[in-house]
């Protein structure tokens, strides 16, 4: 099964990648590692006339901590994420997401930039990185800007880069203090993705009390998103299981939940709110 | 366009449509029908590469593991141990294989299942083949090289 045809350019600088944008508007699309792309085009759901493919544009593809911030190049790959010395010490969650991505030939090939601009509403990434509070870096043929994890998925498949945009770097904080992190992800079975998934990054103050609480979920709703509601019922709060299981119980609130072939919108529910709680549960074990 | 691809360390060329998936390349193109294709639906990543994303890079396929009418240790592993069943498979897998034990020469069994979930087999289980592999990390620590082929 081949995609429709399409002109193939290969663009060795993001200059030339801009340039080309330019030229063919919105009639192109950016290759980077294909693995989210070619198969919508393989199955004729995209079938742009121009692959412009960013993935030998020099150097965009490393891990650098730089200060307070983990500074991950958009062409990296979930397989040097998920290997990365640096990601598993610096940002562990980061990681932990990358490793349970697609399998093995998928890891080789799709990169965080790709998937992330892709923004598959069944995506790991977007779960991790809102929980996060990464930056998303896009770069215009004019000038960069940053853009929070929390303002970049807009709906379905769509984010808010502008049409000449084009992702160079994610910015992580590195946690200053100690902190739990874990996904907990209920995985289509044939293909990887997530029917949902949920990240945790938990801090607790000297006496136990929780610090920080930031969760993200992807999978159960078109876009990703913070679950606010369960954040505010578990900061300021000693994190005992009472607790934990009536903040878990807004997990889904305001979301308006998918429902498909894969799960009905009244069982995203449960899993939603089970995943959560198990996330919540893993990340503070991993704090003791 | 053109491409210029070193498959099994050889150095090739030739006109390619920007569509033509590597795969299709490797078995139509060059006759190394060895990379077997999938569900073509995407599943697993193996036909999901364009040739043109290939050009400048090498490639290895199963026909260059071993010289002709050789086996590679990873080969004669899955021989010895029955990790084959219709062989359908089998190719990815051995490749799977030999990229997983070059990272880490001495996989447990999560890591080997870990690295193996993309490649399925629909005859049945797994077990033999987790045995291949961990017989094939004993071969090549050991310092064992391709051996010679006693077909039927």
């Amino acid at each position: 099964m081949n995609p429709a045809p399409f002109e193939y350019h290969r663009a060795r600088s993001l200059a030339e990648a801009h340039e080309l944008l330019g030229r063919f508007g919105d009639e192109a699309k950016l290759l980077a590692g294909g693995h989210s792309l070619l198969p919508t085009m393989k199955l004729r759901l995209a079938q742009p006339a121009h692959l412009i493919d960013i993935s030998h544009v020099a150097d965009l593809r490393y891990v650098r901590p730089d200060g307070g911030v983990l500074r991950v190049g958009a062409l990296s790959t979930h397989r040097d994420l998920e290997t990365d010395p640096t990601v598993r010490e610096t940002c562990p969650l980061l990681a932990e997401v990358a490793a349970v991505i697609g399998d093995r030939q998928v890891r080789n090939r799709g990169t965080i930039g790709g998937a992330l601009a892709h923004a598959d509403p069944a995506a790991d990434y977007p779960a991790a990185i809102l929980a996060l509070e990464a930056t998303i870096v896009a770069q215009g043929p004019s000038g960069s800007r940053e853009i929070a994890a929390d303002r970049f998925f807009v709906d379905l498949l769509t984010t808010s880069l502008a049409p000449d945009e084009i992702v160079t770097e994610i910015r992580i904080p590195i946690d200053a203090d100690r902190v739990g992190v874990a996904y907990e992800k209920l995985a289509n079975q044939a293909s990887g993705y997530a029917t949902v998934g949920v990240a945790a990054v938990i801090a607790l103050d000297g006496n136990g009390t929780c610090r920080k609480a930031r969760i993200g979920i992807t999978g159960a709703a078109a876009v990703a998103t913070r679950a606010r509601g369960v954040e505010a019922a578990l900061e300021g709060y000693a994190l005992g299981d009472e607790v934990v299981t009536a903040a878990v119980s807004h997990a889904t609130d305001g979301l308006d939940l998918l429902d498909d072939v894969h799960a009905s919108a009244p069982y995203r529910r449960r899993v939603t709110i089970g995943l959560t709680r198990r996330a919540v549960l893993d990340a503070l074990r991993r704090l003791s | 366009m053109k491409v210029e691809i070193k498959v099994n360390g050889v150095a090739r060329s030739a006109e390619v449509e920007g569509r033509t998936l590597l795969v299709q390349w490797l078995r139509d193109g060059l006759g190394l029908t060895g990379t077997h294709v999938g569900c073509e639906t995407s599943q697993c990543g193996a036909c999901t590469v364009l040739a043109a994303q290939a050009d400048g890079h090498e490639v290895t396929t199963i026909e260059g593991l071993a010289p002709r009418g050789m086996l590679h240790p990873v080969q004669q592993a899955f021989w010895e141990e029955h990790g084959v069943q219709c062989g359908y498979c089998t190719p990815g897998v051995l490749m799977t294989t030999v990229a997983l034990l070059k990272e880490q020469p001495n996989p447990d069994e999560a890591t080997i299942r870990h690295a193996l979930e993309g490649n399925l087999c629909r005859c049945t289980g797994y077990q033999n083949i987790v045995n291949s592999v961990r017989s094939a990390a004993e071969k090549l620590a050991s310092g064992a090289e391709p051996v010679a082929y006693e077909g039927r």
